[in-house]
């Protein structure tokens, strides 16, 4: 698959403050990406750089195959981006807004016109196209702001808290959105600090911690590496007459009682079936075979704590 | 969404050229410049006083004038409503401009502080169109009232007192109420690029607006005086200062520097460290690195501005003897210009008692010191007055030589004898140390070139280490040879 995004060493230094330090990265097409990371970490100077807006210190970046810093204006031309903040003009109309920036990007004005009818319809506001700004809800700004950002089709999106201010019905397709976008081939550079959205939108997850990537993968992956294999639980309906280690090893129990057992398997694919088979054999009765569930927080909790 | 993906790159290639033609610059900052105009009549606190003082104020002024020729007629004094009113167009077209300072000073920071800059950075745009749709933006609305108000009050004394101005004084009204509105606008947006809060612009808006009351004070005057010949002058200073400032906010405009900056401080520790960096090599001071590495490396990143400096001395010395040609001194200033073979023996005392007494420190210290005033008064002068003081003394030059060829010396022994030996030397050492003079006073207007991140003080760092290991060593021994060898060399040529 093509790299999208592609980032090698990309540092940014602010005097003697380093607010990104040698990213490596690459977004394929299609893929969303979310990008996490408390406050200060370098989200948004990284997506910043990436959009062409910052100039990297040293490294180099390319965004759909143009170098962010030579054809910074074709990189800029060909993604859209959703500031941490709305940053609308309040005394325009929603339409001339959009108007405005669709005519900023070249586009045509048919075309400008219709894609903004189409995008305004399907945020749910296109009744609100001719009201000021001004009067619109924090919300719908932010699905104005949104759809500023998706007017001229880009190939990759950078989304700083798409759903910050939205309830959760618009949160909702505003997720829709981007499931749709990332269906028909756009890549998303999602920043977020809403942990269920990345790990209900993300292929992959990248979490950044002063200036410097500490993880990168899937949500699973990173479960797995850094709260270990999945924990399964089996409850009995009654007092088992043998005991536990007849029926799995020890190293993978983590408690057992009576009639109880957690234990973790890298293989839970193969481990389960074969235990269930030998409890069976054995007489036992299972109530329920169960995985304990595992965050996608408490993953981003342990790296951020351990950093 | 019907857009298939493929569209996205089709369009950004339709809408970029490999090079952002001048067309597509001046189309991008019209839309910006539409949108803001737009936004500027939606807003009754710009609105309302520019109507004011387009329609209303040009009333008061019409009766004031009146007023005052009817009362300077009963004493006959006709001369002073002749000079009261184009003092009044001047201030009827001043009064509306003063609101492009306002508008122009909220330009990047007003943006920046309601947090709508970022997405407008990041749109295709060149920074030319971004400033200069800012820059027609604050002046279009301000300047247009300024019009309307200068025509409702001729129109005004046309319908009562019968006036028409004089075509000459009105065109220079106009051009002077454009230029200043440019020259505020200008300078404000310079100043909203580099300030982080509108509070901060507007306490630096008096840097502005001071010069800006001296000058129509000036311009009064000269309306008074009746010698509107100088307003032309005052023109065409406006245009350099408009072209100057206009050159200094694209130059200067930084995205980064716009949206990276929090607070508007000055720290003495971070720019010393900062100037302490320039002189160290991986973090650490290092004389043979600067001697045999960073030096020559300036000398020749600074090729321009010495070749530049170059020649405007030999243009001002060509200029120097041509002016000789077309103003000849008179002949009885042209005897002493006869040097001739016994010029030496029949100088008084034989030992050049006529010149100033001379020896090496002296000389050292006289070139080392005006060369360093030179690059002072170029900081000051956007580089100008460094390279302008030196070519003072060479147009000299260039005219004594040609006046000494007209008296009957030959102009080539002259220069050979009392110039060269020590001019080898002390020539490149003025070139060098006013090339990078040049670069010095033209940061303060570039700020730092593409790919520094020094400006000024790298400028500065560079121009400290050529002069002291380059430009001191040659004018050192420039000085040696023109204190001990020139005269040696002169009695040779010219003595028995």
């Amino acid at each position: 698959m093509d790299a999208l995004i592609h980032a090698e060493n990309l540092t940014k230094r602010f005097e003697r403050h380093t607010a990104v330090a040698n990213l490596n990265l690459q977004v394929h097409q299609g893929e969303v990406l979310a990008f996490l990371g408390p406050n200060g970490a370098g989200k948004t100077t990284t997506v910043r750089m990436l959009t062409s807006i910052l100039r990297p210190t040293t490294g180099r970046a390319s965004v759909a195959g143009y170098d962010v810093v030579r054809d910074a204006r074709r990189v800029r031309a060909m993604v859209g981006h959703l500031t941490e903040f709305p940053g609308l003009y309040l005394r325009m109309n929603a339409r001339d807004y959009l108007d405005f920036y669709g005519e900023l990007y070249g586009m045509a004005r048919p075309h400008r016109r219709a894609r903004t009818d189409e995008l305004l319809a399907q945020f749910g506001i296109a009744d609100a196209g001719h009201r000021r700004l001004s009067e619109f809800s924090k919300g719908m700004r932010q699905k104005v702001a949104l759809i500023r950002a998706m007017l001229n089709s880009p190939r990759v999106l950078f989304l700083d808290e798409p759903t910050s201010a939205m309830d959760p019905h618009s949160a909702k397709q505003v997720r829709d959105a981007v499931a749709q976008l990332r269906g028909r081939g756009h890549t998303v550079f999602l920043c977020t600090h809403n942990l269920f959205e990345a790990e209900s939108l993300a292929d992959r997850i990248a979490m950044i911690r002063r200036g410097a990537l500490i993880a990168l993968g899937t949500t699973q992956e990173l479960k797995t590496r850094f709260l270990g294999a999945p924990l399964i639980e089996i409850q009995l309906a009654k007092r088992l007459e043998q005991p536990w280690s007849a029926f799995v090893e020890d190293g993978h129990v983590q408690e057992f009682g009576e009639r109880y057992l957690r234990y973790r398997t890298e293989t839970p694919q193969s481990t389960n079936p074969r235990l269930i088979h030998k409890l069976n054999a054995a007489g036992a009765e299972i109530v329920t075979v169960s995985e304990t569930p595992q965050s996608l927080e408490q993953v981003y909790l342990k790296l951020v704590e351990e950093a | 969404m019907s857009e298939s993906i493929l569209t996205a790159p089709a369009l950004a290639q339709a809408a970029m050229s490999p090079h952002h033609a001048f067309g597509e610059t001046l189309r991008d900052a019209f839309i910006i410049t539409r949108r803001e105009v737009r936004d500027s009549l939606r807003d009754w606190r710009i609105v309302a006083p520019i109507l004011i003082l387009t329609l209303v104020f040009p009333w008061i002024m019409n009766f004031t004038t009146r007023v005052a020729i009817d009362f300077v007629e009963e004493y006959s004094a006709t001369i002073i409503p002749i000079r009261l009113i184009p003092f009044g167009l001047m201030i009827v077209g001043f009064f509306p401009i003063t609101f492009s300072l306002v508008i122009a000073l909220e330009t990047f920071v007003g943006e920046k502080e309601r947090n709508s800059l970022e997405p407008l950075l990041g749109a295709p745009l060149t920074d030319a169109s971004l400033y200069l749709g800012k820059l027609m933006a604050a002046t279009a609305l301000p300047l247009l009232a300024s019009y309307i108000g200068i025509a409702a009050y001729l129109a005004w004394l046309f319908y009562t007192i019968q006036y028409a101005p004089d075509w000459i004084v009105l065109v220079q009204i106009l051009l002077l109420t454009t230029m200043e509105a440019l020259v505020m606008v200008t300078g404000a947006v310079v100043v909203s690029t580099h300030t982080t809060s509108v509070r901060a612009a507007n306490l630096l808006a008096s840097f502005i607006i001071i010069p800006m009351a001296f000058l129509l004070q000036a311009e009064s005057v000269l309306l008074f005086w009746g010698n509107y010949a100088v307003l032309w002058y005052i023109i065409a200073a406006l245009v350099t200062v408009d072209l100057i400032f206009i050159r200094m906010g694209i130059q200067t405009f930084n995205r980064e520097e716009i949206l990276a900056r929090e607070v508007d401080e000055i720290n003495p520790k971070r720019i010393v460290l900062r100037f302490i960096d320039q002189f160290r090599v991986e973090g650490k001071f290092s004389l043979r690195w600067i001697v045999f590495q960073n030096v020559p490396r300036i000398l020749k990143s600074n090729r321009l501005p010495m070749l530049v400096t170059l020649a405007a001395l030999v243009a001002i010395f060509c200029l120097g003897w041509w002016y000789a040609g077309r103003y000849p001194l008179p002949e009885e200033m042209m005897q002493p210009l006869r040097v001739q073979a016994d010029f030496a023996s029949s100088a008084p005392g034989a030992d050049f008692a006529f010149m100033p007494q001379i020896n090496t420190p002296s000389i050292f210290l006289h070139n080392a010191r005006t060369l360093f005033l030179s690059t002072v008064l170029g900081i000051a002068s956007f580089g100008t007055g460094a390279l302008l003081l030196l070519m003072a003394p060479i147009g000299v030059v260039g005219f004594l030589t040609a006046a000494l060829a007209q008296a009957g010396t030959n102009p080539l022994t002259f220069l050979v004898a009392f110039i060269l030996p020590h001019g080898i030397f002390e020539i490149p050492a003025a070139v060098i140390a006013t090339g990078l003079g040049l670069r010095l006073g033209a940061t303060v207007i570039s700020g730092a070139r593409r790919g520094e991140n020094s400006g000024f003080i790298g400028a500065l760092a560079d121009w400290i280490k050529v002069f002291v290991i380059v430009v001191l060593p040659l004018l050192l021994v420039a000085a040696f040879v023109e204190a001990n060898i020139t005269p040696q060399i002169v009695t040779f040529f010219f003595g028995r």
